[in-house]
């Protein structure tokens, strides 16, 4: 086992005073010898072992936004949530691409759809159970996808997907007489079958079926906002005691489960612990002294450390640095800057070198200029529409599309950041001082993180009023393919009064046609293809500018076995993550 | 006595009603006169997907359209005679002093106040004990030895304890003595009741730097106030008597030099034990202060409210103590009373 000492970072937000008091006084060579390599748990299975037993320690600095499958949007909570909410579909779990595979889970076989993509059929495996023994039926399935999505406002976290998709006349599972009647979209014809019916075409409907809000629910069970305190589990683990939010949540194991049923999940540890609201600084030295396992939170280790790790010879073999998953970029918002050559003119003259140094350059995340992140299939990361020499800009350029769209001397207009953001900051600064090399003044406007989306950059009447031309933001896709990235941010018909996140309520008829017709393709390379000419589109109409896919910077513990990163969750898969204590 | 009692509790009930009040019009006009609608206080608690039909829905559920002096009656109903609450299929009974649910977690804020208060009081008066102690000790003895190395060394000291924020102190301690050099363990709470020795380790640093802060300000004012009393004409009658020096100091000097330092204490104690939010989010302690702070960053009004109402109450209820304790170490007030 090897254990090292790093030091310590950060003394103190506020003061940032650095010390570093590097020893590995008490690290020793030894023990188990494949200890990996720089980033090598991005692409393939570091530590391969089935050994079981022992207790897997996460550590977060906030908290889950809930433990309840059918309430929960956050990245780390669906890939965690696993442990004891077994889902529909799954996603294929092996390290990298290889990941956003659909496989099964509860479900028998993948689900079939008919020929317009607008029914799906999918039947659930038998003899399934929960942790009291009981068995889970196709109802229940049919009552955690109800609860989920038609709830009143009492389960407000989750996505809407199910809500948007299902051809369901609104309602609230809590006041009705009989939820499961009600509820017609989905129809049970025994207790092992599952049909849903659409609105309209959609062919990544499967990807859905990932989400946990297909966790099965008994009506009897469901308590509202109170079932997070203890959700039934039919996954390997159970709760042990109640959840208690910012303090901790342990999980023990379930007698019920059986092995034999379940595709993705080999259930190494015993137990497993997390505890919530530690000091990011603590937990990142824990995790290199081997006191916790995993952060939780599956973004990586926080600033400090991470620029104390780039630098430590010996820590080199425990970092992975893959891609997050996520696009960093700046709305050019349609309807203030309406002129398609004035977008343009910005793209052109934007300096997309120092934006990628606001981003903190190399480990940073590599400058982005297209759409479509490359873990995505349909990406063409190479392509360029407003190529410069050393991405510096292209000035003449710029001036021309200036000149087109008839404002030679340039314009003004503000740009929206979300405080406390810092490279979000530093984004619109860099841009702020490369658009006035060509007149283009801009001024920063900085909002309240939390109301961002709801009431300034993602509110319709907010940007026309106060002349909001540009905003700062970044996304992530809920399922890796072109819909479950681009869709919500570039179609027309997701753009939304308020909580827009389509800021610059791109619609353009040509994009919302392919969307349509992506839905209703079924060969996925085909999909594919139409979401690249999708990307093509939004770059054509400079209504997004790309600025950086970022990289995450992860520290992976030597005590950990079977560790990859998986890009469907774009953190390591905790389902196949075990301990061995040496 | 006893009249003065109820007239003190009397009026400790007055600013505790005057506190809610304010922490209601902090949270709900203050917003308003920014222009912030009920939508956008809801748009808080919809997490990610905040369509319009959530926002209404979150707005009718928590009430948020209401008129604030409605909520307010609302919220001293449920305080003083319990309320009920909806969840999913379920009547959810909640008994007088009732504070409600998280608006965020949906827990009950009693509940979770209860289950924290141990790790904040364990906290407090622990650093209390050290922080008086230590700092009147060495205040006594820098006043009596004044001018000395130790006077000098002391209060240099001080001067670094009062400045030094302990999210300073706390930190350094953290990444040397428990991260570093493992002199201690890593603070982690554990009841007095299961494991005392447990207890006992985990909250040494957390106790120590707290106490460090209030310590140094301690021993400066002890310091300075019996500098005071040593110089009055009756310390010179008590000298002159042929008392001895011990007497002196500690019969006639000490005691009136300890009113003002118990009038603070009273008040710093009450602080503390509502929450010493700084401390707690350093060494991770899941105590009342890291409710406190989690909440007000969540605009999380019943949980800001609950953890305002334990500060206050606490704060009339240590000083009310000080006050009646007043008599006892200072036999003046005695006969003045």
């Amino acid at each position: 086992m090897r254990k090292r000492t790093l030091g310590f970072v950060a003394l103190g937000a506020a003061a940032s005073i650095f010390l570093s008091a590097c020893g590995g006084g008490d690290s020793t060579e030894g023990g188990s010898a494949d200890q990996g390599a720089f980033n090598q748990g991005a692409t393939e299975v570091v530590n391969p072992s089935d050994k079981t037993g022992g207790t897997l320690r996460y550590a977060i600095s906030s908290d889950f936004d809930s433990t309840d499958p059918g309430d929960t949007y956050y990245g780390f909570s669906w890939n965690f949530s696993r442990y004891y909410a077994r889902t529909l579909l799954a996603f294929t779990p092996a390290p990298a691409e290889a990941s956003t595979e659909l496989t099964t889970d509860l479900a028998a076989a993948l689900p079939e759809p008919n020929e317009d993509f607008t029914e799906w059929t999918v039947q659930i495996q038998e003899g399934l159970k929960y942790e009291d023994g009981s068995e889970i039926t196709a109802q229940d399935i049919k009552y955690g996808i109800a609860r989920s999505n038609y709830n009143g406002g009492e389960l407000p976290n989750g996505p809407r997907y199910f809500e948007s998709h299902l051809k369901q006349e609104t309602f609230n599972v809590y006041e009705v007489e009989d939820p499961l009647e009600t509820f017609t979209a989905i129809e049970t014809p025994d207790d092992h079958t599952l049909v849903f019916h659409l609105k309209k075409s959609f062919s990544e409907f499967p990807y859905i079926l990932t989400q946990p809000q297909t966790t099965p629910v008994p009506v009897d069970a469901d308590r509202g906002a109170l079932y997070k305190e203890n959700v039934l589990s039919s996954g390997p683990y159970k709760f042990n005691g109640k959840y208690e939010p910012g303090v901790k949540l342990d999980l023990v194991r379930n007698e019920h489960w059986d092995a034999a049923t379940d595709p993705i999940r080999p259930a190494l540890p015993d137990e497993i612990t997390v505890e919530l609201g530690v000091d990011q600084n603590e937990i990142d030295q824990r995790l290199i002294n081997g006191e916790i396992d995993v952060d939780l939170s599956g973004i990586g280790v926080g600033p400090a450390m991470k620029s104390q790790l780039v630098t430590d010879e010996d820590a080199q073999a425990n970092l992975d640095n893959p891609f997050s998953g996520a696009l960093r970029y700046v709305n050019i918002h349609t309807p203030v800057i309406e002129d398609a050559s004035c977008r343009q003119a910005i793209m052109y003259a934007a300096d997309r070198d120092s934006l990628h140094r606001a981003w903190g350059g190399e480990s940073g995340g590599d400058i982005a200029t297209n759409l479509l992140p490359p873990t995505i299939s349909g990406s063409n990361p190479e392509s360029d529409l407003y190529p410069s020499t050393d991405n510096k800009g292209d000035l003449e350029a710029a001036q021309a599309k200036l000149e087109e769209c008839g404002e030679d001397e340039g314009f003004s207009t503000n740009i929206a950041v979300r405080e406390g953001r810092e490279n979000d900051v530093a984004t619109a600064e860099a841009l702020q001082e490369s658009l006035k090399r060509v007149g283009i003044e801009l001024e920063i406007k900085t909002f309240p993180a939390e109301d961002f989306f709801a009431q300034y950059a993602g509110s319709q009447d907010y940007v026309r009023e106060n002349d909001i031309g540009l905003s700062v933001s970044g996304w992530i896709p809920d399922w890796a393919t072109g819909y479950g990235f681009a869709s919500k941010i570039t179609d027309g018909d997701a753009i939304q009064a308020t909580g827009n996140y389509n800021m610059a309520e791109l619609d353009d008829p040509e994009v919302n046609e392919l969307w349509d017709q992506a839905l209703a393709t079924e060969d996925p390379d085909e999909r594919a293809d139409l979401y690249g000419q999708i990307d093509t589109l939004v770059m054509e109409q400079a209504a997004i500018m790309p600025v950086v896919f970022d990289r995450a910077m992860f520290y992976r513990s030597d005590e950990l076995t079977n560790v990859y990163y998986t890009s469907s969750y774009a953190m390591y898969d905790f389902m196949a993550l075990g301990v061995d204590r040496g | 006595m006893l009249n003065y009692i109820l007239r003190r509790l009397g009026a400790g009930l007055l600013l505790l009603a005057v506190v809610t009040a304010v922490t209601f019009w902090i949270f709900y006009v203050l917003p308003k006169w920014a222009g912030v609608t009920p939508r956008g206080m809801a748009a808080m608690y919809v997490g990610k997907a905040p369509t319009p039909e959530a926002l209404d829905a979150t707005v009718a559920r928590l009430g948020l359209d209401k008129p604030v002096i409605v909520q307010f009656f609302d919220f001293l109903k449920s305080l003083f005679f319990g309320d009920q609450f909806q969840f999913g299929r379920e009547t959810v009974e909640c008994a007088a002093p009732c504070l409600g649910y998280s608006f965020s977690t949906n827990s009950p804020v009693l509940e979770q106040l209860l289950s924290r208060l141990p790790i904040t009081v364990s906290l407090a008066l622990g650093a209390a004990v050290i922080w008086l102690v230590g700092g009147v000790a060495v205040g006594v003895l820098s006043a009596v030895k004044k001018g000395s190395l130790f006077d000098r060394l002391a209060m240099g000291t001080a001067l670094v304890g009062v400045s030094l924020p302990i999210y300073f102190t706390g930190l350094l301690a953290l990444a040397f003595l428990v991260h570093d050099w493992k002199l201690f363990p890593l603070p982690r709470y554990t009841p007095l009741t299961e494991d005392a020795g447990a207890w006992f380790t985990a909250m040494i640093l957390p106790w120590l730097t707290l106490a460090f802060l209030h310590a140094a300000q301690y021993a400066r004012q002890t310091r300075a106030g019996m500098l005071e009393v040593l110089g009055e004409d009756y310390i010179r009658t008590a000298r002159a008597k042929g008392l001895s020096e011990r007497k002196v100091i500690f019969k006639h000097a000490l005691r009136p030099a300890l009113t003002p330092i118990l009038t603070i204490f009273g008040l710093d104690l009450g602080l503390v034990l509502g929450g010493a939010i700084l401390t707690e989010k350093v060494f991770s302690l899941k105590g009342v202060g890291a409710y406190a702070i989690d909440a007000i960053i969540g605009k999380d009004l019943p949980v800001v409210l609950g953890v305002t109402l334990l500060g206050a109450v606490f704060i009339v209820v240590c000083n009310l103590i000080v006050d009646l304790l007043y008599p006892i170490v200072d036999p003046r007030v005695r006969v003045a009373g």
